[in-house]
């Protein structure tokens, strides 16, 4: 199951934060700091994966992909294939790209609620819902 | 869209967005916020906010909260939200209250009420935001409340609820199984719904009810399969293919459902080959997602039955990962390599070199991995270099949490696999020296016993010398500034036991060396015990043998300062230390006997040995002795155990009964290190029988695998006494017995067809690499000798790995030469005799293609007795075919011509946006040479657009950082 998305920019700042199971705002800030501190430390050119288990708990890892000014982050569970958790940031982002038509950072700061519509029609309740970014614009824009 | 005119958000807004993007400090920003925080309590609880205002509040009130402060105050507004009838505001209401509040929260009470009323609603828009609410807001008490409503809307209209209200369910199944225990049935009706995203969706809760009950479900075997097989032969809507690959969310879903439920089980396996074997042809190893499905594929075919042919094809897959520049996919490489050793020990051979090159990757990740591969990898011939690489890792980290872990992974697989006692001394002395304080204090006791017991042996020349060679390296290593306090404990107890006995350093050199451990580390009392304990020792044996003592006087002041001590503790050991010193060369030698910490001790628990000074006592008059529950006012006495405890009992109470009685003083030793503390005295616990390691020195050592943590060192010695040249031949087996059993038969069977085409790759790629001398050599001490490895046949057999050790067949295989490729084959039909599953398979397979109808076989994966359930549930099957015929309608089953022609126009859309992806993961021409025309096409207004935002952002100095007007470039290429 997933346990988090992030997006955070490059100065360790959140853009949006959705934890599927319930963390306090204090630990939340915890896990975002590490998570950063653990991003930033990464070369370029490496995996993109990271052994998450000493800030998230057991067997937990990350993906992340460095996009801009962006980092898009998933954290989840050995329940889930890595390689397809970096698609789903893929998808997350042709989304977002598809609906904001070149997507920036401020975009995502500013229509915070899509955000979450567009996270909440891929990802529900740590599970992934629906892969087609086509399919989750449909949904979002009729909620308007 | 919302990327223009300001971001269709208010001034203030921006304006708080921009400021804290300027922001220079923390601080500032904190400052910002709470600013902020001030402003929206203000204005929050005006009266008559307009909706539109109040949305935008919550809104900045959840950003408040994002950047880590309190945003309670107005969560209240967030829950009135949600019961606005505007969706608009109702889904800003519920993201809001989603995002504040854990299902225990006292508001949620508010919430529920409106939860019903909005799973009913006509508006499926709502039912959707409500059943996202759902997920998060219920907790295990309000789950019945819901229920009901929910498990109607497996049968809504949309296909988007029931979708959604599967979810719920599973989610209510993750927080209290027995909830929905009862809807189990609903689940599997649900994997027949006509929609493929529902099935998608059900096979989540399906997954996790498969992993905690495999049993009840080995009758979707069947159905699972099929369904695998349609979706991975493009049966379902075109809508559903990600990057040019079928539903790939979906298959990787079904995967680790197969792998759990054919694991272990070979009749549900074989029902599985045909099928991953085609997934393992068909996909795509050019783009990300179709190597994820390979990779599942991998993870999938080492968890069911083994089946030689898709054995094969993973060890294809796996050394075109590892020879990838894609981190990611040497990573997922490794990872697959690891879980597939397990059944077949002797791929890792040929992949060597690339495990070596992902372990000196800079990629921390990766280098992890590896490590974790090369522990499950771990046998005697290699251990000395597996452990040693793991060490030097270990001493280059910061990070304790894995420190923890790799430390105590290095001390299991040096108890496990040691090479000899030396080494294990010096690999232990190293995990000591830089984890010593993250590692188990059982692992310390263990690595005093190893030293006091030796090998178990009738050798005791080799035994001293081991104890020798351990007292230099202490003697070396305590001069060194902060050691870890369970080390210093170690080398203390071993400098008192041993220091003296091979009299190599005097006396004074040794106890000179424990006083500073005891002067440099004062604030550690144990450390202190122990020193002293080992003074004791040393002066004891000294006394012993009837030599004089002259106490340093450093040692001196440390005893009078440590008889003075807060700790009681090393008060009594100061003191214990002054008496021994006091007495005769007799009386010593029995209290402390050289080199008796293994011996067992005696305890007279009844003190019989004193009965007749007693009763000589009592005759003279003295009182009787009065247990001490039976006396009352009596002030604590076990001061009085100690009966040179003069100074004390001066200022104490003193009753003349208890006076002195002297032959106490023998037994004085081992009765105090019993009763003070197992943990400080060195002597082994009497809970410990010694027995238990004299039966298994036998033959216990080769079954590998057992994770208890005890030394298994005895009786190996005479394995390990070769040279590791000889011994590392890795592969081993009982190749050599199959091979005369099996050879002719198989042989014919298999043929050598099916080993050629893995191996050339192999070899043609080879020579062209350059291979440093070191790395080889790192090779050859990890895998065996690296010359031909992959000419050779390997073992298959868990059990014969390590008992062939010593069997020099290796150089009688490799010898035969023309007969070692066949061996491979050889042994790849012995590990399991199938029949041949595939070829039966593909017939099945063309010719349902050509006879059955697509939609029909998506129905036919039904359980049969499932099939009329659903048919009812769907209001009969006259409605459902022109359904099924819709959704199938543009299903191309004819080829990829017409394919092209119909996405046409809607593909344009898409490479426009993502010409760059599709440039680089397609290969096939459908994609090609419409990106082509399309990229050329959106170059136009893009740039521009870009570069107005571009304008914007920089004038809103958010993120000064990019210099890159179109931020997504290089998503985009």
């Amino acid at each position: 199951m997933i346990r988090a998305v992030m997006v955070m920019n490059t100065q360790g700042k959140p853009r949006l934060t959705k934890f599927y199971d319930f963390q306090s705002v204090e630990k939340q800030q915890e896990l975002i700091r590490s998570v950063f501190g653990v991003l930033c430390s990464r070369a370029e050119n490496v995996s993109n994966f990271v052994d998450f288990d000493s800030i998230f708990g057991p067997d937990t890892r990350l993906v992340y992909k460095h996009l801009a000014t962006l980092y898009f982050v998933f954290v989840f569970d050995s329940s889930e294939n890595e390689l397809a958790m970096l698609d789903l940031i893929q998808v997350f982002v042709e989304t977002l790209d598809k609906c904001f038509k070149n997507v920036c950072e401020l975009d995502i700061v500013f229509n915070y609620t899509k955000m979450h519509s567009i996270l909440d029609e891929i990802v529900f309740g740590g599970q992934v819902l629906e892969t087609s970014s086509a399919e989750v614009i449909k949904a979002v824009k009729s909620i308007g | 869209m919302g990327s223009t005119g300001g971001f269709g958000q208010s001034k203030e807004f921006l304006d708080l967005v921009k400021s804290i993007g300027e922001a220079r400090s923390k601080a500032e920003e904190d400052r910002i916020v709470l600013h902020e925080i001030e402003t929206l309590k203000r204005r929050i609880t005006e009266p008559d906010i307009p909706k539109r205002k109040m949305k935008e509040f919550i809104i900045r009130l959840v950003y408040v909260e994002m950047l880590g402060h309190d945003a309670s105050f107005g969560y209240i507004h967030a829950v009135k939200m949600t019961h606005d009838d505007n969706l608009v505001l109702k889904r800003t209401g519920y993201l809001a209250v989603t995002l504040f509040l854990n299902e225990d929260h006292d508001l949620i009470i508010l919430i529920v009420n409106t939860i019903q009323k909005d799973l009913k609603s006509d508006n499926y828009l709502v039912v959707c935001a409500a059943l996202n609410a759902v997920c998060r807001l219920i907790n295990e008490e309000t789950i019945p409340a819901v229920l009901p409503q929910i498990v109607e809307l497996l049968g809504h209209q949309k296909e988007a609820v029931r979708k959604k209200a599967i979810m719920a369910l599973h989610c209510f199944y993750q927080k209290s199984p027995s909830s929905v225990t009862h809807l189990i049935s609903n689940f599997r009706k649900r994997l027949c719904d006509n929609d493929p995203g529902v099935m998608g969706a059900t096979l989540c809760p399906l997954f996790d009810l498969i992993t905690a009950d495999v049993n009840s479900f080995k009758d979707l075997v069947i159905s699972f399969v099929s369904i695998l097989k349609q979706v991975a032969e493009c049966r379902l809507p075109k809508s559903y293919d990600y990057h040019q690959m079928p539903a790939p969310f979906i298959l990787i879903r079904l995967l680790k459902i197969l792998a759990l439920l054919g694991s272990g089980d070979k009749q549900a396996s074989e029902n599985m080959y045909t099928v991953v074997n085609d997934m393992f042809r068909k996909s795509d190893s050019s783009s990300n997602i179709g190597n994820a499905v390979l990779y599942e594929c991998i993870c999938c075919v080492s968890s069911i039955y083994p089946n030689p042919k898709l054995l094969e094809a993973a060890a294809d897959v796996i050394s075109r990962f590892l020879k990838s520049d894609s981190h990611n996919l040497k990573y997922v490489g490794i990872d697959a390599l690891g879980r597939l050793i397990k059944i077949s020990p002797e791929i890792a051979e040929q992949h060597q070199l690339a495990v070596i090159d992902c372990l000196e990757d800079p990629d921390d990740t990766l280098k992890r991995k590896t490590f974790e591969l090369l522990y499950k990898m771990t046998k005697s011939s290699n251990v000395e270099v597996i452990v040693d690489r793991m060490i030097d890792y270990m001493i280059s980290i910061n990070d304790n949490h894995y420190k923890t872990d790799i430390a105590s992974r290095c001390v299991e697989l040096a108890e496990q696999f040691a090479p000899s006692n030396h080494w294990f001394i010096q690999t232990m002395n190293r995990v000591f020296e830089h984890a010593g304080d993250l590692v188990n204090v059982k692992v310390a006791h263990n690595l005093m016993r190893l030293i006091a017991e030796g090998f178990g042996e009738d050798d005791d020349s080799a035994d001293s010398q081991l104890r020798s060679s351990a007292v230099e390296s202490y003697l070396r290593i305590v001069g060194e500034p902060k050691l870890p306090s369970i080390f210093l404990q170690v080398i203390c107890w071993v400098l008192g036991e041993y220091g003296t006995a091979d009299e190599k350093f005097p006396a004074s050199y040794i106890t000179g060396k424990l006083c500073d451990v005891a002067e440099a580390y004062s604030n550690d009392e144990t450390v202190k015990a122990y020193a002293l304990t080992a003074l004791v020792k040393i002066y004891a044996f000294g006394i012993a043998t009837g030599r004089k003592v002259d106490m340093l006087p450093e040692c001196q002041s440390l005893i009078e300062e440590l008889s003075a001590s807060h700790s009681t503790d090393l008060q009594q050991r100061a003191y214990e230390l002054q008496t021994v010193i006091s007495l005769d060369a007799n009386a010593v030698e029995s209290i402390m006997p050289s080199d008796a910490s293994c011996e067992d001790i005696e305890i007279d628990k009844d003190l019989s040995f004193l009965n007749s000074y007693v009763q000589q006592a009592l005759e003279k008059g003295a009182q009787p002795y009065i247990p001490e529950n039976e006396r009352d006012g009596m002030l604590n006495i076990s001061s009085l155990r100690n009966q040179d405890d003069h100074e004390a009992s001066m200022h104490g109470l003193r009753f003349e009964a208890y006076e002195v009685p002297k032959p106490v003083v023998p037994s004085r030793i081992p009765a105090v290190s019993l009763t003070s503390s197992t943990e400080f005295v060195p002597v082994p616990e009497p809970s410990y029988p010694r027995e238990i390691h004299q039966p298994t020195s036998v033959l216990a050592m080769p079954d590998a695998g057992s994770s208890e943590l005890k030394l298994r060192l005895d009786g190996v010695q005479k394995k390990w006494g070769r040279p590791t040249s000889s011994t590392s031949a890795p592969s081993t087996s009982n190749s050599t017995s199959q091979k005369t059993v099996n050879g002719a038969m198989q042989l014919a069977v298999m043929g050598t067809v099916n080993s050629k085409p893995r191996e050339s790759p192999y070899d043609s790629r080879r020579p062209q690499v350059e291979i440093s001398p070191e790395k080889q050599k790192l090779a050859a001490s990890l895998f065996g000798p690296s010359s031909k490895s992959e000419k050779r046949p390997s073992s298959s057999g868990q059990k014969g790995e390590k008992a062939s050790i010593h069997v020099p067949q290796k150089s009688q295989v490799s010898k035969a030469g023309v007969g070692s490729s066949n061996g491979m084959s050889v042994e790849k039909t012995a590990i399991q005799p199938a029949p041949d599953l595939l070829d039966l398979g593909e017939l099945t397979a063309v010719s349902i293609a050509s006879s059955v109808d697509p939609f029909t076989q998506l129905e036919g994966l039904l359980d049969p007795n499932q099939v009329p359930a659903s048919v009812n549930h769907e209001a009969g099957g006259a409605t459902k075919a022109p359904n099924i015929m819709a959704l199938y309608a543009d299903t191309p089953s004819s080829g990829q011509s017409i394919d092209i022609e119909n996405q046409l126009p809607s593909n344009k859309d898409h490479a426009n946006v993502l010409s760059g992806l599709l440039n680089s993961t397609s290969r096939s021409a459908h994609g090609g040479t419409i990106v082509m025309a399309t990229t050329q096409f959106s170059k136009g207004p893009d740039p521009r657009n870009s570069l107005e935002k571009d304008a914007l952002v920089r004038q809103m100095g958010v993120n000064t950082m990019s210099q890159n007007p179109n931020l997504f470039k290089d998503l985009l290429g």
